[in-house]
Parts: C-alpha cells; sequence; structure tokens
C-alpha cells in the first residue's frame, strides 16, 4: 500500500471551503488510482449501482412474472440463471432485487450514521457528563450480540422492509458514535480550534465548520465497512422471513425460497448468494483500502 | 595499545544501501575498520550517520527489504561474514560475536522469563542442558552485578530496573564468551550513575574474556572513558580514524574539531553550547564533494567538486580531508574568510 | 489485578441494567394495546381488563420497569403466549444447543483464524499469504446463510457424507459449527496476521535475531506469544457476532436451540419469548467479554508495564 497520506493541516484563514471540498476530492481519486485493491473494490461497487439504475433496462423479463410452464429451469441460454419455482427468470429477480438489497445497505448505513455521529459529535465535543451519557447508552447498544439488537426491535416493530432498515440502522449507531467520539476529541484538541472559539465563533459553527470537515475521513472508512455489514445483516433479516416478504426480489427473500429446493434446483439458492457476496466483497476490499490509505498507522 | 594482539575483525568497504519510494540512501557507504583481540573501538557520530547501519550490517541484522549490503566484506577471523549461509552466521550471532542495543526497555522479550532469555542462547550455541544453561544463566547474571540472581532470573523483564535490564543483556551478550561484543548506545537509555556503572562493567569483563569490543556512541565522553582508537563517522563515511589520545589531542578532521568544541568545558566559563551550523545531507542524496563541505569553515571549491579520501597522516591518523592534502590551496585561511 | 476485576465487574453493572431497560422498552414499541394482544384474538372486554390489572398495565411505565427488573432479578422472565409455559423453562432447555454450538465455532473460529493468520505472517507478501488473505476476505463477505446451504448442498446433498440437519451426533455439528465459525476464522486470521507483522518489528525480536536463533523459533517461541494478546480481544468481540448468528445457523439447519427459539417467537408475535432470549442471549456475551477483558489484562499487564 503505498499511498502517500496528506494530513490536512488545519488552517483558519488560508483554505475556502470549496477548495478544501476540491483537494479532498483529489486525494480520493488518487487513493484509487494508486490503491489498486480498492479501485476494484469501487468498480465491483459501480457495476452493481449501474444494475441497480438500469435493472428495467437490463433485465430480460419481468421480475415477478409468473410462467408456470418454464419453473425450475436449470440456467440456460433463454435464462441464464435459470428460473425459480413460479418460472420467474432468476437472473431478472437479481437485477431488480440489487435495488432493494443495496438501498436497505444505504438507507440503514445513512440512518446510522447520522444518528451515531451526531452523538459522537457532542459527546466528543462537550466532554463531561454528557460524554458519560452518551457513551453508557452506546455501551449499552453494544452489550447486544450481533443482530439480536435488530432481531428485537423487528419483533416489536413487525417484520416489514422498512423496519429491518430501522432495526440494522440502530446497529451501527453506537459504531458510528465510538468513531467520531475518538476523532472529535483529537481535532478539538487541535490549536487552532481554540483560535477560533476566542474569535467568537459558536459551538455549532465550530462543530459543522470546522470539526465535522477533519473527520470525514474515519467516517467515510467506518461507512463503507459499514455497508458491507448492513447488507449482509440486512439480507440475513429476511432471509429469516422477517424483512422483504416473497414474492419480493430481495435477494435474502430469494435465497430464503430457494432452500426449499436445494436438491433439485440449487442454482435458486446459488445466485442470489453469489450477488451478496460479491457486493459485500467489494465493499470490504473497497474499506480496506480507503482504511490503509487514510490511516498511516496501518500503512505497511 | 594492544596492536601485537591477534586481528579478529577487518571491515573493508562496507556498504549498506536502503532502496525505498524516495530512491536509494547510503546508509554506510564504504567504511573500513579493523579491531583486535582486546581491543575497544569506538565509532562515534551523530544519530543518522550509519553508526547503528555499520553495528546491524556486520552481524546482517539489516531489515531486508528495504536494507541490504550493497558491498565490501567483513572479515571475521578470517572469513566473510557478507557472504556466510544464513545457517553459518546464525553460528556467530550471540556466540562469536554479540550485541547490545540501546533499548533495554524493548530490547528483551516481555513475556519471557529473562533467565530463559539468557539461558537459550547457551543451550544453542553450547549445546548445554536445560539445568546446565539455567545455572549458567544465574551465573552470569550475578557476574554483571544483578543482586539475589536466582529470583530475578525467574522474573520478567517489567519486574526489573532500566539499569538491570541493560544489566541482563550484557550477561546475554556475554554468556557465550563471544570474541566480539558490538554495544549500540549501551548507556544512552540510562540514568548518568548507572551508565558509569555499565561502562565499568563492560570494560571488567572484557579484561576478564579478553574480546574486542566496538562501542557505537554520540557521546565522546564514553569514547574518552572506553575506547583504545576511534573512528568518527559522518553521513556515512569514516571522516577520522585515530587512537583516542591523539583524537583528543589533536583533532584533525572539521567535523571532529566540531564535536569536540561542542562538548560542554566544565572548566571553562560558557554561556552557550557550540553547535555546528548546518545540517547533515539527506542520504538519498548525497552531494558530490566532502559531504561535510556545507557545513565546513574551511571549503575550498575542491570540497565541493572532490570528494576526499580516507588518507593516512604521518602520525597513523587517517583524515577524509582536503586540508591535509597538496590539493590544497589555503587561500580562504589567508584571506581569513573563516 | 483483583482491584481490576472488582472494577470491571461494577462496571458491568450498569450495563446489564441498560439492557434490561433497552429490552423493556423496545415491547412498548409494540403497536396496539398489550393487554389486547395477550389475551389474544376474539376475547372479552372482561378478560383484557382482567390481564392488564393482573400484569400492572395500567401502573405508571417506570413501576412496570421496576416490577420488570425486580423480576429478571428473581429469575422471572414471564410466561410465553403460545403455551403459557414459563420463559426461562424453555430457554434452560434451548441454552445447552446452542452453547454447544457457539463452542464448537469458536474453537473453528480460534484454531484455523490463528492458523491461516500465522501461517500467512511467516512469509509475508509470499503466494501463500496473499492466498490466505484473500480467503479470509472472502470469508467475512460470504453470507453465512448462504455459505451455510452450500455446505449443506455439497456435502449433504452431493457427497452425503455429512447429514443435512438436525442436532443427534457430533456429525451434526460439523457443518453448523463451520458455517458459523468461519466469518470469525476469517477476521481472527486477519488480525493474527497484522499483529505478528507488528511484533515482528520489535526491538526483542532482534534481539532475539542477534542470538542466532532461529527463524521458526523466533516466530514461535518469541513473536507468538505477544502477538495473540491483542487477538484475544477480537476473538471476545467475535463471540458476540457468533451469538448472533446461531439465529441464522440454527434456522437453515434446524436445529432447536436459543436462536431459533427467538425467531419462531418473533413470526409468532410470542413478545415475553423473544424478550427472555435476547435478554439472555445479550446476558451471556456481557459475561464473557468480563472474561475477555480480565483474560486480556492478565496477559497484557506484562506488556503495560513494559
Amino acid at each position: 500500500m503505498t499511498v502517500e497520506v496528506k494530513t490536512e493541516q488545519p488552517n483558519i484563514a488560508a483554505k475556502s471551503f470549496i477548495s478544501k471540498k476540491e483537494s479532498r476530492l483529489k486525494d480520493f481519486l488518487s487513493i484509487l488510482i494508486q490503491n489498486k485493491a480498492a479501485l476494484v473494490g469501487a468498480i465491483i461497487i459501480l457495476i452493481y449501482i449501474f444494475m441497480a439504475m438500469f435493472a428495467p433496462l437490463l433485465a430480460p423479463y419481468s421480475p415477478y412474472e409468473i410462467d408456470l410452464e418454464n419453473k425450475l429451469t436449470p440456467p440456460s441460454s433463454e435464462h441464464w440463471m435459470g428460473t425459480d419455482d413460479k418460472g420467474r427468470d432468476i437472473l431478472s429477480r437479481i437485477l431488480y432485487g440489487s435495488r432493494l438489497s443495496m438501498g436497505v445497505g444505504f438507507a440503514a448505513v445513512l440512518f446510522g450514521a447520522f444518528f451515531g455521529i451526531i452523538f459522537g459529535l457532542v459527546a466528543g465535543y462537550y466532554g463531561k457528563w454528557v460524554d458519560t451519557i452518551i457513551m453508557r447508552m452506546m455501551d449499552v447498544m453494544l452489550a447486544f450480540p450481533g443482530i439480536l439488537l435488530a432481531l428485537a426491535i423487528i419483533a416489536a416493530l413487525g417484520p416489514s422492509l422498512i423496519n429491518v432498515t430501522i432495526a440494522v440502522g440502530a446497529f451501527s449507531v453506537p459504531l458510528f458514535a465510538r468513531i467520531v467520539r475518538g476523532s472529535t476529541l483529537e481535532v478539538k484538541r487541535l490549536e487552532y480550534i481554540d483560535a477560533i472559539r476566542s474569535l467568537g465563533a459558536n459551538d455549532l459553527i465550530i462543530i459543522a465548520k470546522h470539526i465535522f470537515p477533519n473527520i470525514l475521513s474515519p467516517i467515510i472508512v467506518q461507512g463503507t465497512l459499514r455497508l458491507a455489514t448492513a447488507i449482509l445483516s440486512a439480507a440475513g433479516l429476511s432471509f429469516l422471513g422477517l424483512g422483504a416478504q416473497p414474492p419480493s426480489p430481495e435477494w435474502g427473500t430469494m435465497l430464503s425460497s430457494g432452500r426449499d429446493f436445494l436438491f433439485s434446483a440449487p442454482y435458486i439458492a446459488l445466485f442470489p448468494g453469489l450477488a451478496i457476496s460479491i457486493l459485500v466483497l467489494g465493499f470490504n476490499i473497497f474499506g480496506d483500502g480507503l482504511r490503509d490509505a487514510f490511516d498511516p498507522r496501518m500503512k505497511k | 595499545m594492544n596492536k601485537k594482539n591477534k586481528l579478529i575483525l577487518e571491515v573493508k568497504g562496507l556498504k549498506t544501501h536502503f532502496t525505498t519510494k524516495r530512491g536509494v540512501s547510503k546508509a554506510v557507504d564504504g567504511i573500513d575498520f579493523t579491531l583486535h583481540k582486546g581491543e575497544t573501538l569506538g565509532i562515534v557520530g551523530e544519530s543518522g550517520c550509519g553508526k547503528s547501519m555499520t553495528s546491524l550490517s556486520i552481524l546482517r541484522l539489516i531489515p531486508s527489504p528495504p536494507g541490504k549490503i550493497a558491498g565490501g566484506s567483513v572479515l571475521f577471523k578470517g572469513k566473510d561474514l557478507v557472504t556466510m549461509t544464513e545457517d553459518e552466521m546464525r553460528k556467530i550471532r550471540g556466540n562469536e560475536i554479540s550485541m547490545i542495543f540501546q533499548e533495554p526497555m524493548t530490547s528483551l522479550n516481555p513475556v519471557i522469563p529473562v533467565g530463559e532469555q539468557i539461558a537459550e542462547a547457551l543451550r544453542l550455541h553450547q549445546k548445554m542442558g536445560k539445568k546446565a544453561a539455567w545455572e549458567k544463566s544465574v551465573e552470569m547474571l550475578k557476574l554483571v552485578g544483578i543482586p539475589s540472581p536466582e529470583k530475578r532470573a525467574k522474573q520478567e523483564p517489567f519486574q526489573l530496573s532500566g539499569g538491570m535490564r541493560q544489566r541482563v543483556m550484557i550477561a546475554m551478550a556475554l554468556a557465550c564468551t563471544p570474541e566480539v561484543l558490538i554495544a549500540d548506545e549501551p548507556t544512552t537509555a540510562l540514568d548518568v550513575t548507572i551508565q558509569a556503572q555499565i561502562l565499568e562493567l563492560i570494560k571488567e569483563l572484557q579484561t576478564k574474556i579478553g574480546m574486542g569490543v566496538i562501542m557505537i556512541t554520540h557521546d565522546l565522553g564514553v569514547v574518552a572513558e572506553t575506547c583504545d582508537k576511534v573512528a568518527v563517522m559522518y553521513a556515512g563515511n569514516i571522516v577520522e580514524h585515530a587512537s583516542t589520545e591523539q583524537l583528543f589531542a589533536n583533532p584533525k578532521h572539521p567535523y571532529t574539531q566540531g564535536l569536540l568544541n561542542s562538548l560542554p568545558k566544565i572548566h571553562e566559563d560558557q554561556d552557550e553550547l557550540i553547535t555546528i551550523d548546518g545540517s547533515v545531507p539527506s542520504p538519498y542524496n548525497m552531494p558530490a564533494g566532502c559531504r561535510f563541505a556545507s557545513r565546513c569553515p574551511y571549503r575550498e571549491d575542491i570540497c565541493i567538486t572532490h570528494q576526499p579520501n580516507l588518507i593516512n597522516q604521518s602520525d597513523g591518523v587517517k583524515v577524509r580531508c582536503w586540508k591535509y592534502t597538496d590539493e590544497w590551496t589555503g587561500n580562504r585561511d589567508k584571506e581569513g574568510v573563516i | 489485578m483483583l482491584m481490576f476485576i472488582l472494577r470491571r465487574v461494577f462496571q458491568t453493572i450498569p450495563v446489564i441494567i441498560g439492557v434490561t431497560f433497552v429490552v423493556f422498552f423496545i415491547m412498548q414499541l409494540v403497536p396496539g394495546d398489550p393487554a389486547v394482544l395477550l389475551a389474544g384474538e376474539g376475547a372479552s372486554k372482561e378478560t383484557i381488563e382482567a390481564i392488564r390489572e393482573q400484569l400492572g398495565l395500567n401502573q405508571p411505565l417506570y413501576i412496570q420497569y421496576f416490577e420488570y427488573l425486580t423480576n429478571v432479578f428473581r429469575g422471572d422472565l414471564g410466561v410465553s403466549l403460545k403455551n403459557s409455559q414459563p420463559v426461562l423453562d424453555e430457554i434452560l432447555v434451548r441454552l445447552p444447543i446452542t452453547i454447544e454450538l457457539a463452542f464448537f465455532s469458536i474453537i473453528i473460529t480460534i484454531v484455523l483464524g490463528m492458523a491461516a493468520g500465522i501461517i500467512s505472517a511467516v512469509k509475508p507478501y509470499s503466494l501463500t499469504d496473499v492466498s490466505v488473505m484473500l480467503v479470509a476476505l472472502l470469508g467475512i463477505s460470504l453470507p453465512s446463510f448462504w455459505f451455510g446451504l452450500m455446505l449443506m448442498y455439497f456435502f449433504s446433498v452431493k457427497l452425503q457424507v455429512l447429514p443435512v440437519a438436525g442436532w443427534d451426533s457430533l456429525l451434526h455439528v460439523i457443518l453448523p459449527a463451520v458455517t458459523l465459525g468461519a466469518g470469525g476464522a476469517a477476521i481472527v486470521a486477519r488480525m493474527t496476521r497484522s499483529s505478528i507483522l507488528e511484533v515482528i518489528r520489535q526491538d526483542y525480536i532482534r534481539t532475539a535475531r542477534a542470538k542466532g536463533l532461529r527463524e521458526r523459533i523466533i516466530i514461535y517461541k518469541h513473536a507468538l506469544r505477544n502477538a495473540l494478546i491483542p487477538v484475544i480481544t477480537v476473538v471476545g468481540l467475535q463471540f458476540g457476532a457468533l451469538l448472533g448468528g446461531t439465529v441464522l445457523v440454527e434456522s437453515i439447519f434446524a436445529i432447536n436451540g436459543l436462536g431459533r427459539m427467538i425467531v419462531d417467537a418473533i413470526r409468532m408475535r410470542d413478545l415475553p419469548m423473544v424478550q427472555g432470549g435476547v435478554l439472555f442471549a445479550s446476558l451471556i456475551f456481557v459475561t464473557v467479554n468480563l472474561f475477555v477483558d480480565v483474560f486480556y489484562r492478565f496477559f497484557n499487564k506484562r506488556i503495560e508495564l513494559n
């Protein structure tokens, strides 16, 4: 991993916000160019996004149309991934399903990041008892093993894709909060924050304009890696029948119905699983690459 | 001094280079010296001058990659260490040539009892049994002046003070009675009073065992106290090589003179420490001429264009400086530019 | 050390209370009147009122919570809405199965993970290292519920060497344990590798080399012990993911453990059962973390003092 890390020198007057943004985009692109793994991950993710956007154009069949004459046909030139027990084209369903599975992942991470960042910023910036209360709350949320917190939330709200989003998002809140708090503490210690404060800036401006932009890197890294987990968890919950319901082409749901035909038509379960695995792999590679690039301590 | 004694180590044109993204760093760039039985050679210089890399190169402990011995030879009792196989080299490390490191706090394994850390070398090189090796390691701890060695041997490093840990390092290095001991800044990390004790200890054990010692240090005080002869290193080269008396009485190289001048003098009133102006050239981008030229008060044109060689003087001192050659015009001196 | 353990135990108490709090209040999110839900469909007004009275549902929330908390500490987790059996009894029947599954899985996580990490670290950037790390990357990316199905297809359907599902013999344990342990093993492998590579750079490794030790002894005797200490923490965290994972794996392989119990309870809207199961699993996780912390502290003490 050979990336020169530019540590952004906090500079009050010289840099305008916009030029900062531009340089960050440039940094980001140079990371991609220099870190081949991150590039591979980015390409995988882009392909999936492309699939989701153009699903109606790419899909050879309707994802819902039942065709009992052609049910359970193995992969062929007509149906590249075969058909399921109702004769629906699996490829088309996977293409449409990418919107659901990725959508849930993105929405859950955005939800988790939003609250996590607010909690983390407030805890890190104000410190003292505010910090103690918020972080103890986060500790409690982390005391639930794996997806069990999500399960409890779904148990209360009822099974649906939206509730899965909320549940998986809630699970990400403490993880974002911890990272944001740590970075906020580091940035807060910088002298220039004191300088700005002495110039009379209020807390909201300091947090939003001076602290938040400086802690974006760890948030982006965490967000990418969380996306991988969120997509996995959401698909897992749908697999258990607690999220999207049939006939939805959500990948976890498809997998779940495929399991009844594992003996006769294993391809029904194979392809949705592959779709999830490759996407999650993409996010993991991309996130690893970003972390190597952003975090000089991890550099080899 | 001990010149009549047997020659044990001869370093000839040793070069150690590091290849990194920024280019090739010539950390050690062709150095020569010899070491005889019972003799102590000091290698002095600022940090980064290549003295530690020299010592690591002798034992082939350079982190590789990126480091590599790029040329020269290290003759130990006539055999070249540079071209030896790794297996042969292992038999020499810790057995015939030992090393003490700068950082006693981190150089011992934190989870292994110190006695075992000494004993494992004995079992390996002296083929001692478990019990014999342990007894010998307790004996070594006693030898280096650690009180209640039986108890201490069973302890882990965190239970020992810094001075004691360095004593353990010495015990470990000397357990197999090596012929050469390389001490890389053995006292830098320690308190002044303990420094003196440790140096005294090394000297005492040297007389007992009769080994040759290479003392790597940036501290001229340590050199004065312990060394028979001194090599002064600057930017990967030896710039002056002399007996300790000669070096202190009549330093020849402008860099050596600067080093000696920068020593605080106890008997004189001094308002501030004298330092040498300027900075060391980057190891990635060495100048064509003398490496000290940019900081040298006597600099002439030739110093900038051509690198001087290490040349023998009539009094046996070797110095790498145009000032002591026929090429020297001395014009600058006369003009009083200094 | 004793002080540390005591302090750590005291720190755990508010977390446990917090967990009960969250579990209690999440159930308050349930839309509709819990008394109606408990009474079941078509119950008379009187029955509903009686249930409300009996369960104290007409009390203020904080009193309800306090009652819930005292009940939990007495070991009373309520009764199942499905068969009116005490929740705790059902949990205690299911728990040993899940513990057995978790035990074998964590063994796979540790043994496989550490072995792979060591193999990688011995020759960093070699073909072996790159391949092992690639497999590890796959390991953290594969969904366990898919991986489990594929294992089942391959070993039970195609090769017919292992049973498809159930929990009768040691043979039944293999596939679920591998499914559940694989992800953790991948994470432990990555961590072990980077930890060893970090330790290899330490001064005391140079000392060991200067002593003339063989590279193999340097790794196994001098590097590994120090490198594995931070890995302990990762294993502890993985245990949480693993407990959560039992939910999926038990469902795939039709194992009647705690995880499957929770999922079934959610499907049947048997809320006390869900509440009890989640609470119980969390308490196990908190306790395991407590042990891991003490364990870590015990091993790390020497390094910290260094």
